[in-house]
């Protein structure tokens, strides 16, 4: 039984975190090095080819990996920097709540983004 | 020299204040800071510091000597005094019960959950239970620590959760336990620290190793305590 419960953080388990926060920041170097690299090889990007690129299937997955990899790790810096910041419960669980909920909102949002283009 | 102490006297005192004192070293020679507190003590014998063995195997008078951490009875002025002037403060993060005496209740609490003795449920032999060299060579630079709190009290991950997270001296302790053939609780030992407080609060930028008076590395010995959660895990 572990010496210290917590029912906010994101996996439950310090280890499933500390897994998950290297990993995500894998997915988002890759991410950020392809995105580097696309714009680098492709200086006179015009809006066709973008939307194409976000059209193709491989792209969409690779950007909804990215973007779930980066809600993920965001909560998991974030629970990480209140419990060490906020004391008091309340405005603790308000701000954990608050992160949560634009989580959320950027997945959702992102989905129907990528969807629509 | 210029002496700056942190002193509070909860009976006396409403807040803690710094006192500033002059002092001439006898024949200007290159004392430890425990000798100088001594010094300063009989000047004004009120002032209040733990203190034991004096040759740094107590671990008894812990304080943060010029912004950093370490034991005073083995550092000498020439390696902390900066200017002429030396700032001596309690050691930081835990409460101060009179000038440089913290209360360590928090600290002790934190090494009693990590179980710091041998748990064995295989029948006692006759003799002892032997260890190989290599196996004893295992538990050095673990079992070296004194307990001095030199450590936990300059990480800020123990400063903001000294209830939760076991800081480096707890670790390296618990470390210990888990590399020790002798013992065969390992797998209970780990599943207890796998929570996101006691062992993963840890980031791993090394205050503890640089602290440390006794030169062991809390650091190495908390990774070594991870790997073994993902090998048990994965």
């Amino acid at each position: 039984m572990d010496m210290v419960t917590s029912i906010t953080s994101f996996g439950r388990s310090g280890l499933y975190d500390w897994m998950m926060q290297r990993v995500t920041a894998i997915v988002l170097l890759a991410y950020t090095v392809f995105m580097i690299g696309y714009l680098l090889f492709n200086p006179d990007l015009d809006y066709n080819q973008w939307a194409g690129l976000f059209q193709c299937t491989s792209m969409r997955i690779f950007t909804l990996l990215a973007l779930l990899s980066m809600v993920a790790h965001a909560w998991i810096g974030l629970w990480s920097v209140s419990t060490d910041y906020i004391k008091p419960t309340g405005a603790r669980f308000v701000f954990q709540s608050v992160c949560g909920l634009l989580a959320f909102i950027y997945v959702v949002w992102g989905v129907q983004i990528l969807w629509s283009i | 020299m210029l002496v700056s102490v942190y002193r509070y006297n909860p009976e006396v005192d409403d807040a803690p204040y710094m006192q500033d004192v002059h002092i001439d070293i006898p024949g200007g020679k290159d004392i430890m800071v425990l000798d100088l507190l001594q010094l300063l003590k009989e000047k004004d014998t009120t002032l209040a510091y733990r203190r034991s063995c004096r040759e740094g195997v107590c671990g008894s008078d812990g304080m943060n000597m010029n912004g950093k951490n370490g034991l005073a009875c083995i550092t000498p002025l020439s390696a902390v005094v900066e200017n002429d002037k030396l700032v001596l403060r309690p050691l930081p993060g835990l409460p101060v019960i009179r000038d440089l005496v913290i209360d360590m209740t928090q600290f002790y609490k934190q090494y009693e959950k990590i179980k710091p003795y041998l748990i064995n449920d295989t029948p006692a032999p006759a003799i002892e239970r032997l260890q190989s060299p290599e196996e004893r060579a295992e538990l050095d630079g673990l079992y070296e620590c004194i307990l001095c709190a030199c450590c936990s009290t300059a990480c800020p991950s123990f400063w903001w959760n000294p209830d939760k997270f076991i800081g480096p001296s707890g670790l390296l302790q618990a470390y210990r336990f888990l590399a020790d053939s002798r013992d065969t609780a390992t797998t209970a030992r780990l599943s207890d620290l796998d929570d996101p407080f006691s062992v993963f609060r840890c980031h791993g930028i090394m205050n503890c190793v640089s602290v440390c008076p006794k030169g062991l590395n809390p650091t190495k010995a908390i990774g070594k305590i991870r790997n073994m959660l993902i090998q048990q895990a994965t």
